[in-house]
């Protein structure tokens, strides 16, 4: 549950929250993109601190380090796989520039994650409904979007009751090998997914019985308009597009190592 | 036996569900447990079988603290009945369903069989036995649920909100079938909103208010204390308040029962017309 609450939105007001959702998410697919340009180390750590300052300014930062911990399960696995893999690549000795690609490997996971959580963390569901909205999504869609993220943290909730009735029957998750572990989930799994559908089915009856969608045209009280800050961002995202590109094709990337040893 | 020692529980968000709670439910005993919507009613008899551990204070069923073992260890001893029937059914079959907790209970297939059919009996669902539960109506849900925890002979029986949704004749069973536990010297212990319910069958009653007790007692006097009633959010059972309200006949307050009620009446009238 914890990596959900790393995703959840507590409405605050802060520069950040006050962005224009649209800017933010170009922001956060320019992370992306650089990201995934550099598999070294270096260029990684300077994308994992860049984003620091954000989450200081939003003050999400009990958020942010929760999601941090819930994906350091996932993190902890890329590494072991990554340098497990070189250890038996390279004949059995660990390296150091493979001990350096496993932690960028890692660093990279890490910057999705985080990207993605402070992109959340920041953004309340009607803002973003409200941007796809004006980017001429249609409303249809833009209402199953927030209305499925708005219930992430209700179905969360479910899921823990249901895990509760079920331990009340003498349910043990923990039991047995690998394979029945699975199968000890099918009794969560089943109720939670069949409640989900009932919600949505009675969710549908009861917006038709209060006339959704009666009128064609909507207007919206709120209009999304770029301001000062909105600017800021997007000539932060450029700069950082165009430095790391500049970095990638013409620059030879320093290893850690090296930039150790060359320090007097 | 469940003892509750000082206990406080704050959940992870913040919210202080119960506030010091200290009591004592013998053996045999049958417990109404009554309050408005958040007072902390089911937050408290989650404490009994360790599926909420208290913050602050001692949980003891029989003799053994509830962080000590695991749910499903208690769960032999502890039957619970949530709420919502939606949040367990998952099984093709009705029949299924009723033996799951068995099988988890390691108990013989033969046994299970015997004690799933004793079940559906109990509670009038033989005709559904392969009946897919997605396909029942809420009333009927919330029997198989029931029936699922009854199967395996519980000790102690926890029912929350169990009168929701239960048109009159299954609420007389649920009741005679209270009953009956009580004279097996088995603990039952109901969370519910239904007054008529709780006068009907007369068990002690605590209310509850902002995660504390402030009441704990007989039916008879709880259910008519006007004054601590309000606090709870509840209105006296319909006997209590004519009684209550013709204070110039000089009726005795403590009524809830319908046939004590009526015996009164006709004695004062007789009185009267003499
Ligand atoms: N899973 C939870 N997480 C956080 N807070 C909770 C949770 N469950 C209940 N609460 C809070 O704890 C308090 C007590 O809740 P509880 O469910 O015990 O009330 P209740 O007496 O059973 O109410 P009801 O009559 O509505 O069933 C409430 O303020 C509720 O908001
Ligand atoms: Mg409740």
């Amino acid at each position: 549950m914890s990596v959900f609450s790393g995703l959840k939105f507590r409405k605050v007001s802060s520069p950040i929250h006050n962005l224009d959702p649209r800017v933010k998410f170009v922001y956060v697919c320019a992370i992306f993109v650089v990201a995934i340009l550099f598999s070294e180390m270096l260029p990684l750590v300077i994308l994992f601190l860049i984003q620091i300052p954000f989450v200081l300014l939003a003050s999400v930062e009990r958020e942010w380090l929760r999601s941090m911990r819930g994906a350091a399960f996932l993190a902890t696995i890329i590494f072991l796989t990554n340098i497990g893999a070189a250890f038996f690549r390279d004949g059995y000795v660990l390296t150091a520039p493979s001990v350096e690609s496993a932690v960028a490997m890692t660093l990279r996971f890490m910057v999705l994650v985080e990207s993605f959580s402070v992109f959340f963390l920041t953004t309340s569901p009607d803002h973003l409904g409200l941007a796809l909205e004006q980017t001429r999504v249609p409303y249809e869609f833009v209402f199953a979007f927030t209305t499925a993220v708005r219930f992430v943290p209700v179905l969360a909730e479910e899921a823990q009751t249901i895990m509760d009735a079920q331990k009340a029957r003498g349910l043990e998750l923990e039991r047995g090998n690998f394979l029945k572990r699975i199968r000890n989930y099918i009794p969560i799994l089943i109720p939670l997914i069949i409640g989900a559908i009932r919600r949505s089915l009675e969710l549908a009856e009861a917006m038709e019985s209060r006339a959704w969608g009666a009128t064609k045209k909507r207007t919206n009280l709120y209009v999304l308009k770029m301001q000062r800050g909105d600017f800021v961002l997007i000539a932060i995202t450029f700069g950082i597009l165009v430095i790391a590109i500049y970095a990638r094709l013409f620059v030879r990337i320093p290893t850690v190592n090296e930039l150790l040893r060359s320090l007097p | 036996m469940i003892v509750v020692k000082d206990v406080h529980f704050t959940y992870p968000n913040g919210i202080e569900a119960l506030k010091g709670i200290s009591l004592t439910v013998q053996n045999g005993e049958f417990v109404a447990i009554m309050g408005q919507n958040g007072a902390g009613k089911t937050t408290l008899v989650k404490q009994f079988n360790g599926l909420l551990k208290p913050t602050k204070g001692t949980v003891l069923v029989d003799d053994v603290g509830t962080t000590k073992v695991s749910v499903a260890t208690l769960a032999r001893n502890v039957g619970f009945v949530f709420q919502n029937p939606d949040h367990q059914l998952f099984s093709e079959s009705v029949e299924e369903e009723i033996a799951f907790a068995l099988r988890n209970f390691g108990f013989k297939e033969t046994v299970t069989k015997k004690r799933v059919t004793w079940a559906l009996n109990l509670l009038g669902l033989t005709q559904y036995r392969k009946t897919s539960p997605f396909m029942l109506s809420g009333g009927e849900r919330k029997r198989v649920a029931l029936a699922s925890i009854l199967a395996w002979n519980p000790r102690i029986l926890i029912l929350d909100e169990p009168t929701i949704g239960q048109d009159y004749q299954q609420k007389e069973k649920l009741r005679q079938f209270i009953l009956q536990m009580r004279t097996q010297r088995k603990t039952v212990i109901i969370v519910t909103h239904d007054v008529e319910f709780v006068a009907e069958c007369n068990p002690r009653v605590l209310l509850m208010r902002d995660g504390q007790i402030i009441a704990d007692g007989e039916a008879t006097e709880t259910l008519t204390d006007t004054e601590v009633l309000t606090k709870a959010s509840i209105v006296p059972p319909q006997i209590a308040q004519i009684f209550l309200h013709l204070p110039n006949m000089k009726l005795p307050k403590n009524v809830i029962d319908v046939y004590e009620a009526r015996e009164i009446l006709l004695k004062t009238l007789e009185r009267k017309s003499k």
